[in-house]
């Protein structure tokens, strides 16, 4: 067997220049849960898509793991054309910008606990014990979740700190954008995002994620949410990375009694992306819906993992994912639902809709449901389909061409998620990159009647 | 009714038309001339090819024409892509208009509206100006202006379906319409609706061929000629008296007819 410090040899450099440069002035519960993570991932090493392990069946990250990846040096220069482009209306939004995963100062406009909002550099407050980050961060996402979660975990430095207090009055908006910036040598970054609402809080909450079209890069992300009683969190994940990028984000959600969580996940363009979410209902009378959309061409592969657990009664949860595949490219879809012994009337459904575009592109949906409890309504289902011919020759009847009429139907397919999209300059946008991003299909894949 | 003047060129002149769906022959050789301001109907047995025919002339791809030629205003139209034959002005309204989940109506409407005028070298219609066109259309042929709010058909019944047609076939303005059993599945308001909407749209520069198994739309949009189509052919045209004599006897009387014939 290979010794471990040969095989991650990189990584130990960078780690090892994290936790005796900027990373040694942090608290020491910090470089305690950095180690735990480091000695995490060397005991794990990066999952691989064998036999038997069913969160990694259809999944290959040997690219990741055969790639040496480096942590960046300091950007040089700010890429302008890469910063979150719409406009919110009239509406206060508290902007984090991170460059290779690091805190942007100059384009940031953080919130700094003032009337009970905190929206800051995690790097600025860890040391501060007055915003109580110790056994919040690495308690949603443990490092022991997965190869990758640990990994984050041993290169916590930066990230994003959203807390909002309980009671407070005013509707949060915060957007988060991770950006990676064109490089030489492949970077990776591992960027922590913890998200507390308090009880009765309302916020919205936009993650993005973004790089260069023609550079290797991966980004290791890990998002840490708790919604309080009663509060209610929008939640938007845009994964927009580039065209060779690597992305693995790990996202885990606790609710408390009757919170809410809106969430809505956007993937498009990146080489390999996983998207793995979990939500505990950890009190009773709570609702998610948790939504997404990918659009996949090339050789490109997305991974969506999603997992709800009713572990309390009287919670509902919606799931509803939707693919748009083109060319070599190949989406998995794992859903889980599990309703615990006690967690009598839940209400849950779950569904995976596929559009496949060409003979060549590859879905594996696989929803499941696992009922422990007696008195619940759950459903789920999944389906992949092409663009009916019959509905095709419609649209032509009407004057529409075949690369209209074609894209019209895609977008019609993709509404019905952008439309979950609650704040308008955000929805605008999505729709926007999505439009721009459907492919023309001049001899589109059609069902044989 | 209208009488064409002598010397005046068909809209529409189908000669010798056959065609297949897979292995089928189903059309077996039509012979049709329609004139602008004329409405022709259709009648005949389940199967006789009536559905096709309006099907074929409209460009849907599940056909294979494997004779004859079809001119429309002198152009033979059977090479063209069916969203050609669309701008050039075919409509056909569908037996069974299909659900467009997401696509808002708006949406599906103006970019046939603009795919038309760009096809006769004119420009887009603005927002402003389409809206408004649209909902004079929609006063005009009384669809309940919810209906375009919505996604196109979805969650119709099956008389908003029609009606949704009609209120189609008013916006791109056709110079033939063809209405594919427009009448099955109406009840009695709906019918009336629909014909309403059809009579209101006739004039003296289109034509209507009105597809149909029945006699009893006949009783509100009056045909100038009625054409009996039976195994592929037409057996029998005369004017709107044929639709009542058929009422009375039945298409069993055109099949013997046709039968003790061959």
């Amino acid at each position: 067997m290979t010794s471990v410090s040969v095989k991650f040899a990189h990584y130990l450099a960078d780690f090892k220049s994290l936790t005796q440069g900027p990373g040694a002035a942090g608290p020491p519960w910090l470089r305690d849960l950095r180690d735990s993570g480091w000695s995490r991932f060397n005991k794990t090493g990066f999952p691989t898509a064998r036999r038997g392990n069913e969160r990694w069946k259809y999944t290959n990250v040997g690219p990741i793991a055969k790639t040496d990846f480096g942590i960046a040096d300091e950007p040089i220069s700010v890429p302008s054309d890469s910063l979150p482009v719409y406009e919110a209306d009239g509406q206060q939004i508290y902007d984090l910008v991170y460059l290779d995963g690091r805190y942007s100062p100059e384009l940031s406009s953080p919130a700094a606990a003032s009337a009970g909002i905190t929206a800051v550099s995690l790097a600025s407050v860890a040391s501060d014990s007055s915003f109580g980050l110790e056994g919040q961060i690495g308690h949603y996402a443990p490092p022991d979740d997965d190869g990758f979660a640990a990994l984050n975990t041993a290169f916590l430095y930066d990230g994003a700190y959203v807390n909002i207090a309980g009671d407070c009055s005013e509707k949060v908006t915060v957007r988060i954008s991770y950006i990676t910036v064109d490089g030489t040598k492949p970077k990776v970054s591992h960027p922590r995002t913890l998200i507390i609402l308090g009880r009765n809080a309302d916020a919205t909450v936009v993650e993005s994620y973004s790089g260069p079209k023609e550079s290797v890069y991966f980004t290791n992300a890990v998002t840490e949410i708790s919604v309080g009683d009663g509060a209610q969190l929008d939640h938007y994940r845009l994964l927009l990375e580039g065209g060779q990028a690597f992305h693995v984000g790990t996202s885990r959600v606790k609710q408390e009694k009757n919170s809410s969580f809106s969430s809505a996940s956007f993937a498009l363009g990146t080489a390999l992306a996983r998207n793995d979410m979990e939500v505990l209902f950890g009190g009773s009378g709570g609702f998610c819906s948790l939504n997404g959309l990918y659009l996949t061409a090339d050789h490109q592969h997305i991974d969506n993992l999603v997992s709800i657990n009713h572990a309390e009664p009287y919670c509902t949860s919606r799931l509803n994912y939707k693919g748009i595949l083109d060319g070599r490219s190949k989406a998995v879809f794992g859903g889980t639902v599990i309703v615990d012994k006690d967690a009598q009337k839940s209400d849950a459904e779950q569904t995976d809709k596929n559009l496949i575009l060409s003979r060549q592109a590859e879905v594996d949906s696989k929803p499941s449901l696992l009922i422990y409890a007696d008195d619940v309504k759950c459903s789920h289902g999944a389906t992949a389909g092409h663009i009916d011919a019959g509905t095709l020759f419609y649209l032509r009847s009407r004057g529409l061409d075949l690369d209209t009429a074609s894209k019209m139907l895609i977008q019609a397919f993709a509404s019905e998620i952008i439309d979950t999209v609650k704040p308008e300059h955000l929805r605008e946008h999505v729709e926007s990159v999505f439009a721009s991003s459907i492919p023309n299909k001049t001899l589109p894949m059609v069902g044989i009647r | 009714m209208t009488t064409v003047a002598k010397g005046a060129k068909p809209l529409l002149a189908i000669k010798g038309l056959t065609a297949t769906a897979g292995d089928l022959e189903i059309l077996k050789g039509i012979d049709l001339e329609v004139y602008k301001g004329e409405v022709h109907a259709i009648m005949g047995p389940n199967g006789s090819g009536k559905s096709t025919l309006a099907n074929v002339l409209a460009g849907r791809p599940d056909y294979t024409v494997t004779g004859g030629e079809v001119l429309f205003e002198g152009h033979d139209i059977l090479q063209l892509d069916p969203e050609i034959r669309a701008r050039m002005g075919v409509f056909l309204a569908f037996q069974y208009p299909l659900e467009l989940p997401g696509v808002r109506a708006w949406q599906f409407l103006k970019a046939g509206v603009d795919a038309k005028r760009i096809h006769n070298g004119e420009e887009e219609m603005s927002a402003r100006e389409f809206d408004q066109m649209l909902k004079a259309k929609v006063d005009q042929v009384q669809i309940d202006p919810d209906l375009v709010k919505r996604a196109v058909n979805e969650g119709f019944s099956g008389g908003e379906k029609k009606r949704n047609e009609i209120l189609q076939m008013a916006v791109l303005e056709p110079k033939l319409a063809l209405l594919d059993e427009t009448d099955s599945g109406l009840d009695i308001d709906a019918l009336r609706i629909v014909s309403d909407g059809v009579n209101l749209l006739r004039s003296s520069e289109n034509a209507v061929i009105l597809v149909t198994h029945y006699q009893r739309i006949l009783n509100y949009i009056t045909p100038n000629h009625v054409h009996v189509l039976y195994d592929g052919r037409i057996v029998q045209s005369g004017g709107p008296e044929l639709a009542h004599e058929l009422e009375e006897k039945g298409y069993d009387w055109i099949k013997d007819a046709v039968e003790t014939d061959v």
